[in-house]
Parts: C-alpha cells; sequence; structure tokens
C-alpha cells in the first residue's frame, strides 16, 4: 500500500532502543526494545498498568522519552512527526470527541488538524472511513448521544481517514460487544491483508491472538518477551504426565533422553514433568523408548503449554494491580 | 459493518496527499471558528453580553419615564435618552470591567485545556496538528471572539437603543456633535478598542489553559488576574506597576470620543497588549511544545 522510501528499504514499522519513560515517582517504561516488522499484526499485550499506553503515546509523540530511540516508520520520532504521523491511524487510551458536534463534524475537524488531508477529498473520505465501521447512518447525529462502542467505532474511523501505513490501535475493543469485537478483528484482518502494519494492545491475549502474526509481552514496564506466535509457544514448556507403577526406571529412561528432569516428581504411580517446549521429542518417541525399557505405561500424556498459560506465566495471574 | 463492507478497502494513493493545499474554508483555523461559534456555550455568553445594553435600555427608559427629570446617573448615561445609538457604547463600558474579561477568561481559558479535558488534543495532535500551528489557531480563535464580544454589545445596544429612543445626531465629549453614520463609525471604533484591550488578557488565559487539564480551574484562574490587575491599577500605592498592568488603558477609551479623535490612548494600549500576547504567548508555546499530553 506503501511507495515510501522507508518501506523499500525494508526498515521495521516500529522500532526502539532502550526505551524509557519516567514519571517523577515511578518508571512507566523500563528500557524496552521493541520491534515491529512491516506488514505485521502486532499484538501488544500486558496487563492493566504494565506500560502499554505510556509507550504507545512516546512512539506516538505525545510523550516525550526520559532515554532512548524510537524510529516509526524507518524515521526518528519525534523529531520527523510531521511527516510520520500522517501516515499512522491511531486510537490512544480510548476515543474522544466534541459531545456537541456530530459524528461526521468532529472528523472534518481532526482532518481538518491534518495539514496534508487534501481538503477536496474530505468529505468522500469521511463518508468511507464512517462507512467501513458502520455509523453511516449516526454520521449526522451529535456525539453525545452515542453509545460507548459507537464512540469506539468513530475513535476507529478517524484512524482511517487517510491512506495508512501503520495503524495504532489502543483497546480497540474496549466497550463493544462480543459482535463488535469480531468486527474489529475483521476490520484489522482486511487492513493488514492491504498491506498496513498493525499494532494492537491488549490486556486480553484471547482478543489478538487470532488475527496476531507477533505479539510482545508487557508487564510492570519490561517487555518480557517478544517475536513470531511461533516463536513465543516454542519458548513456552510442556507438561509431561505419566502413569505407571514403575516411576524410578521411568524417570531413568526420560533423562536418558536428554530430558532435564530436575523437576521431575514421582508421586505414587504418577510422574510428572515440566519440559521446555523446544526440546521435547514426540510423545510417541519417547512412549516407545519407555515401553523398550519395560516401563508398564498406563497413562501418558504431554500437553504443551497454552499460549494463555505463556501469558499468564510471564504477567502474573493476580487480580491485583502490581504497581 | 458487515464483513462485506469491510472488505472495500480505503483509499491507498498517499501519493496525493501532496495536492491540494487547504484553504481557508476547509483549514483548521476555519474549523476551530466553527467550533467555537456553533458552541451553545458561546452562543449563551455572547446572548449575556447583548443583555447588558438591553437591561441598561430598559432600566433609562422606565427611570426617564417617572418625569423624575434630572437623575442622579453617570453622565454618560444620561445622555442616552438623547440618542439610542449609543446605548452600546455605554453598555460596552459599563461591560469592561467584569462582564467582559469574564467572557474572554471562559473562552480564553478553555482553549486547550477544553480540549485536553475532552482529550481532543491529543487526537489533533496525531491528526498532526503541529503543537506550534495548534497554538496559533487557539489564539486566532480566542482573539476573535475578542471582537465579536464588544461587537455585539455594541450592535445589541444600538439596536435596542434605535427601537426605545431618538436616533440622531450625538453630542460627543468634547461637546461637538456627530452625525449618525459618525457615530456609527465612532461606536466601532470603540468596539475595536475593546477587543485590542483583551488580546493580552487572552494570551494570559492561554498560557494557563497550557498549565491544566481542568478548564473550569484556567478560566477561573484568567479572570481572577483580570480583577487583580484592575485592583492593582486602583491602589496609588503601586503606581510605579500601573503602566505594566494588563487592565491600565482598559477605560481610556474616551479619547475615542472626542474631536478630534486623539490616538494616544489607542497606541499605548495596543502597544501594551502586543507585549502581553508575546510574553504569554511565548510562555504557553514553551510550555505546550514540550509538555507531556497525558490527558
Amino acid at each position: 500500500m506503501t511507495t515510501g522510501t522507508a518501506a523499500a528499504s525494508g526498515e521495521p514499522a516500529i522500532a526502539t532502543t532502550g526505551l524509557v519513560k519516567r514519571f517523577r515517582h515511578q518508571t512507566a517504561v523500563a528500557g524496552i526494545d521493541l520491534a515491529v516488522p512491516r506488514g505485521a499484526v502486532y499484538g501488544f499485550l500486558g496487563p492493566n498498568g504494565s506500560g502499554k499506553t505510556t509507550t504507545i503515546r512516546v512512539l506516538l509523540g505525545l510523550s516525550a522519552a526520559t532515554a532512548g530511540e524510537v524510529r516509526v516508520l524507518g524515521r526518528p520520532m519525534p523529531r520527523d512527526l510531521r511527516t510520520v504521523l500522517p501516515r499512522v491511524g491511531a486510537l490512544v487510551e480510548g476515543p474522544a470527541f466534541y459531545p456537541f458536534l456530530s459524528g461526521a463534524a468532529n472528523l472534518r475537524r481532526l482532518d481538518a488538524a491534518d495539514r496534508g488531508a487534501p481538503a477536496r477529498t474530505r468529505q468522500a473520505r469521511i463518508a468511507d472511513a464512517l462507512e467501513r465501521v458502520g455509523l453511516t447512518n449516526a454520521a449526522g447525529k451529535r456525539v453525545r448521544a452515542y453509545s460507548l462502542g459507537m464512540k469506539q467505532r468513530l475513535g476507529i474511523a478517524a484512524a482511517l481517514l487517510g491512506p495508512r501505513d501503520l495503524l495504532v490501535l489502543d483497546e480497540p475493543t474496549n466497550g463493544l460487544d462480543p459482535q463488535g469485537t469480531r468486527e474489529v478483528r475483521h476490520l484489522v484482518s482486511n487492513l493488514a491483508a492491504d498491506g498496513t502494519t498493525v499494532f494492537v494492545s491488549s490486556h486480553l491475549l484471547a482478543e489478538v491472538e487470532q488475527v496476531c502474526t507477533h505479539i510482545g509481552v508487557m508487564s510492570a514496564g519490561r517487555l518480557v518477551a517478544q517475536g513470531t506466535l511461533a516463536e513465543l509457544a516454542a519458548t513456552g514448556t510442556s507438561r509431561l504426565h505419566l502413569l505407571t507403577p514403575d516411576g524410578g526406571t521411568a524417570v531413568g529412561v526420560l533423562a536418558r533422553l536428554g530430558l532435564g528432569l530436575e523437576g521431575a516428581v514421582v508421586d505414587g504411580d504418577e510422574v510428572t514433568a515440566v519440559l521446555p517446549a523446544a526440546t521435547v521429542p514426540e510423545p510417541e518417541k519417547i512412549v516407545a523408548e519407555l515401553v523398550r525399557a519395560d516401563v508398564r505405561v498406563r497413562g501418558f500424556s504431554l500437553r504443551r503449554e497454552s499460549l494463555e498459560d505463556r501469558f499468564v506465566a510471564l504477567t502474573g495471574e493476580g487480580f491485583e494491580v502490581v504497581r | 459493518m458487515s464483513a462485506d463492507e469491510l472488505t472495500t478497502p480505503g483509499p491507498t494513493s498517499p501519493g496525493t496527499v501532496a495536492g491540494g493545499r487547504a484553504s481557508l474554508r476547509g483549514s483548521l483555523l476555519a474549523s476551530e471558528l466553527l467550533t467555537l461559534f456553533r458552541r451553545r456555550r458561546t452562543q449563551a455568553i455572547l446572548a449575556v453580553l447583548a443583555g447588558v445594553p438591553l437591561l441598561i435600555a430598559v432600566a433609562v427608559k422606565l427611570s426617564a419615564g417617572n418625569g423624575d427629570g434630572e437623575g442622579g446617573g453617570p453622565p454618560l448615561i444620561d445622555r442616552l435618552s438623547h440618542n439610542g445609538l449609543f446605548v452600546g457604547v455605554t453598555a460596552l463600558i459599563v461591560s469592561i470591567p467584569l462582564f467582559v474579561p469574564v467572557a474572554i477568561g471562559v473562552v480564553a481559558g478553555d482553549t486547550i485545556a477544553g480540549e485536553a479535558n475532552l482529550g481532543t488534543l491529543r487526537y489533533l495532535l496525531l491528526a498532526p496538528a503541529g503543537r506550534t500551528r495548534l497554538l496559533l489557531v487557539k489564539f486566532g480563535g480566542a482573539a476573535a471572539f475578542c471582537l465579536a464580544a464588544p461587537l455585539v454589545v455594541v450592535v445589541a445596544g444600538a439596536a435596542i437603543g434605535a427601537v426605545l429612543f431618538d436616533v440622531g445626531a450625538v453630542p460627543l465629549l468634547s461637546g461637538d456633535t456627530v452625525s449618525v453614520p459618525e457615530s456609527i463609525l465612532r461606536a466601532l471604533l470603540v468596539a475595536g478598542y475593546v477587543a485590542v484591550s483583551m488580546l493580552g488578557l487572552s494570551a494570559v488565559g492561554l498560557f494557563v489553559s497550557t498549565l491544566t487539564e481542568i478548564p473550569v480551574g484556567a478560566m477561573a484562574a484568567t479572570v481572577t488576574l483580570a480583577i487583580t490587575s484592575q485592583i492593582l491599577d486602583a491602589l496609588p500605592q503601586v503606581d510605579a506597576i500601573h503602566p505594566y498592568l494588563l487592565s491600565d488603558h482598559w477605560l481610556d477609551l474616551g479619547d475615542l470620543l472626542r474631536t478630534p479623535i486623539s490616538w494616544d490612548s489607542f497606541g499605548a494600549n495596543a502597544i501594551l497588549q502586543v507585549g502581553y500576547v508575546i510574553v504569554f504567548g511565548a510562555l504557553a508555546w514553551a510550555r505546550l511544545t514540550t509538555r507531556d499530553v497525558l490527558s
């Protein structure tokens, strides 16, 4: 979708090095190295208060970094803000509009604020954006009368006012019903299919897991994991569960197979072990080895940890806000 | 929003962006003016200001009807019954100490803080509006309101006066008499003088507005500063600072009501106001361009 030079050079859509943002009393972002490749749908995950929105504010030049470098679409931010931001559509920390203006009038004002947006095509682009989020019929209504979900849609429409190379969507499904959530997911997929890079933050893995190609996980201001979905899954663990009366022999066999078994527990007829997912052989191979060593296998399971388990393992499960 | 609609790709030609630089009609300044003047609150403020001449005219009309003859009112107000066109000017002079500064304080205090409060500030900056450009546009809007406010008083006053009183040649402070067209011109000049007088206060309001995300706070602070300036201006003990006070020339518009017109106070006022605009404009700029927009 883009013909820009940055795209040709294959520079990442977003790249930060050692990004730090400190407020008076706390470090909101503690040195993160984001790498969002062109064309990716990047899920930026983390519990509430983990620094996602602060990071997004710095990426978009709303807030200044305390330390570190930020490059968006191949250009340094906030220095090249004026050339970068017109190519970026963004929804940051919920939608915000003038309640006394209609939905369409709000979009007109935002479009007028972008010096590069041609006034000639304004009407058409607004109509197009409103149609894409299903708000055509509510375009003339004052935003005061909009539901939260409608405001959220209008916010997404604002992000789609022009041709964009990058979309930054901060919790885009907040306030949407399940139907609306599905629609947003669909919209993200379509935009990505057009070649737009999408950076979408969420505190719910399930919401983005289906559409993302890449994931970054924030926890307490740090980027604790980043990579493609497959890479992330590979760094997880598998849980082995074996039912046998020959526990001692079984552990020996497993150790011979090269599975580090420090965590293996023999409890009567049960053997359990947590193994790094990347090094575990196929389950049928393990069972074959066990049987060859005359271990009476009465039950066997090897369950790879789900991405959800991994996410919880990385960020902690508690309901409590960590800081 | 059906799945089918969503598959329609959006406009995909970034090359066209460079074309067609926005004319005034579609510009951010035009958008600012439309947003400001179409807002109910702005219209209500202007309506209140228009009510001042109405109140004065009705009061004078009623007291004149008493047959009391020589009233004890201020000389300017007494003149009203001789010429309706002066109702507006009188009302404006009465409004200078409080009503007009309050109106300006509300609009100027809201400029940045109001946007921050709604959250629209971040979206304007993401558009990107540019922080300096946004500040200039906001000051442009406030300046337009500085002109609109006194104009409304003068025009509403002239209209009410024309209905309630005679319209004819107007005696000035110097004793000369001017024709109706000349007196209209003088009334507009007075409105212009007040507009210039309020530019400095607008810049102060703009600066205060960059300090907070609570528009009411910025409004109150701006109005308080306007009142404080007038109080200090009335204290002879601090006459050393009088020439630098925002409100020092606010009431010096008598010069415009003489023949020939003396432009001295207009000039002195303009210089003072421009000074305030430069100083507080620079402070507002320094603040807004370095601030983290977190709202």
